[in-house]
């Protein structure tokens, strides 16, 4: 099971994918500082799902500000 | 504090006011027919009013709603667990029930009770709800408000859709499907029949909210379910009234028993005053006439192919296929907000849709087809598309 960097790890691949010449760290907020659209942010998300093949509940999303928290709810559920 | 964030909301209004522009709550001033009217000062041909067979101006319905308000009042003033169920609301369940072939019917007071209150009720904590990305926003708000974990499906891909059950294994028996009939946005038709079979292999309940299609597909007019041959497999069918019936107020049908013990169990139906007398009779009159004038339909489809093939013929990025939603995708905002106001100028009304309502980071002309429509006013319409895209240097930027 993916731990929480290689969580993060591709969060950071997904993310330079939207946003370009801009440094993401785990405390980077998603919406308040990379300025992500609801519609991105279900990209992010997408990307995540397919790529380790899980369904992420939306039910979540409210909790998710920073990649880091992203990333540790990835864990949670998924170990 | 509180109400900061309604400030951008705001500004963004007033800006659009200071240019004169006012896409939302534009202001309907007179209607003339069901396809005619004055919007914002100027006489237009409505061509956003999702009156798909034309029926809100038909006479018999007018008649009937009139002699309901005569026998039965102006309203119910009350829920209909109350007082509120006359014998009207339990007659028009009754025809709908036959009309679908299903034994069980609710009539709700609006569709958006209708969708979000049965994907509250069906699915509660511990169940899944598996819903299309594209979904109406009743859908995602009953999915909020039903306490189900939450998961969504990329658009009409039902690869997608079967990754999503596979992941779920046992617990596709815990799990509500949800889809539309015919999208609102794109007027895109769900891939059903795929949908149901892969329902039937994994497990599950389906819900076809066919608001866009009830009317307009399948041999009878009940909509995508039965142009796809898989009503058997749908479990529960909403809609609404207020398109192709011409008037206001949701449902929802079912084969299973059980829906008469569900209705006393959604709070949308529970908690609110039912559908007036007056639309009440008008909704049986006008679903009787689609039932017995199938050409209405056929116009439908033949002035759907029109618009939708003269928009094209433009150089506009329209929908994937044919049908009664035709909607012009434009990739910047206020590209899109001066083409509405500039249709509106030309004589046409269409619907303006812009992020997060459209259903990607783009904006969309969003043109809904009637059969009322005659073939001059698709013409008008088309050629108004043409002048405001040859009075830009470089036409409507294409998506």
């Amino acid at each position: 099971m993916p731990n929480y960097n290689i969580y993060v790890d591709y969060i950071y691949t997904v993310l330079r994918t939207i946003k370009q010449d801009v440094e993401f760290t785990e405390n980077t907020d998603l919406v308040t500082e990379l300025g992500l659209s609801s519609l991105q942010v279900m990209e992010l998300i997408e990307h995540i799902e397919d790529h380790f093949d899980i369904s992420i509940s939306l039910n979540i999303l409210p909790d998710i500000n920073t990649v880091g928290d992203l990333a540790r709810k990835l864990q949670e559920l998924n170990g | 504090m509180l109400l900061d964030k309604f400030q951008s909301m705001a500004g963004v209004r007033a800006e659009l006011e200071a240019i004169g522009i006012v896409p939302f709550g534009a202001v309907t001033e007179k209607i003339t027919s069901a396809t005619e009217g004055v919007v914002n000062g100027h006489q237009v041909i409505l061509a956003g009013t999702n009156n798909y067979l034309g029926m809100s101006f038909d006479t018999r319905c007018i008649a009937s709603a009139q002699a309901a308000a005569e026998t039965w009042g102006t309203g119910t003033t009350g829920s209909r667990m109350a007082n509120g169920t006359f014998a009207e609301h339990i007659a028009l369940e009754q025809e709908l029930a036959q009309f679908y072939g299903v034994d069980q019917a609710i009539v709700f007071t609006t569709g958006y009770a209708a969708t979000q209150g049965m994907c509250a009720t069906l699915a509660g904590p511990g169940d899944v709800i598996l819903l299309d990305a594209d979904s109406h926003a009743s859908i995602y708000a009953g999915a909020q408000l039903s306490g189900a974990e939450i998961i969504r499906f990329k658009h009409s891909d039902t690869n997608d859709l079967e990754k999503r059950l596979r992941r779920l294994g046992d617990r596709t028996g815990n799990t509500l499907i949800v889809v539309e009939g015919i999208y609102s946005m794109l007027g895109d038709v769900a891939p059903l029949k795929e949908i149901a079979e892969l329902k039937r292999r994994y497990g599950g309940y389906l819900l076809v909210d066919e608001a866009h299609s009830m009317g307009v597909l399948g041999e009878h007019g009940r909509g995508a379910a039965e142009a796809a041959g898989v009503e058997d497999d749908v479990d529960f069918i909403a809609g609404t009234f207020s398109k192709s019936l011409g008037a206001t107020g949701g449902f929802c049908v079912s084969r299973h028993a059980l829906l008469e013990a569900i209705r006393f169990s959604v709070r949308s139906y529970i908690f609110t005053a039912s559908a007036t007398p007056g639309v009440i009779a008008s909704v049986r009159t006008a679903l009787k006439i689609i039932t017995a004038e199938p050409q209405r339909r056929e116009r439908l489809w033949e002035n759907a192919q029109l618009l939708y093939t003269g928009l094209k013929q433009l150089g506009l990025a329209v929908g994937p296929s044919v049908s009664p939603v035709v909607a012009v995708t434009i990739e910047d905002r206020v590209e899109a907000l001066q083409s509405w106001q500039k249709l509106l100028e030309a004589g046409v009304y269409v619907n303006l849709v812009v992020p997060p309502a459209s259903p990607s980071e783009k904006s969309m002309l969003r043109c809904s087809v009637s059969a009322a429509h005659s073939p001059e006013q698709i013409d008008h319409i088309i050629a108004a598309f043409a002048a405001v895209n040859a009075a830009r240097p470089v036409g409507i930027p294409v998506a």
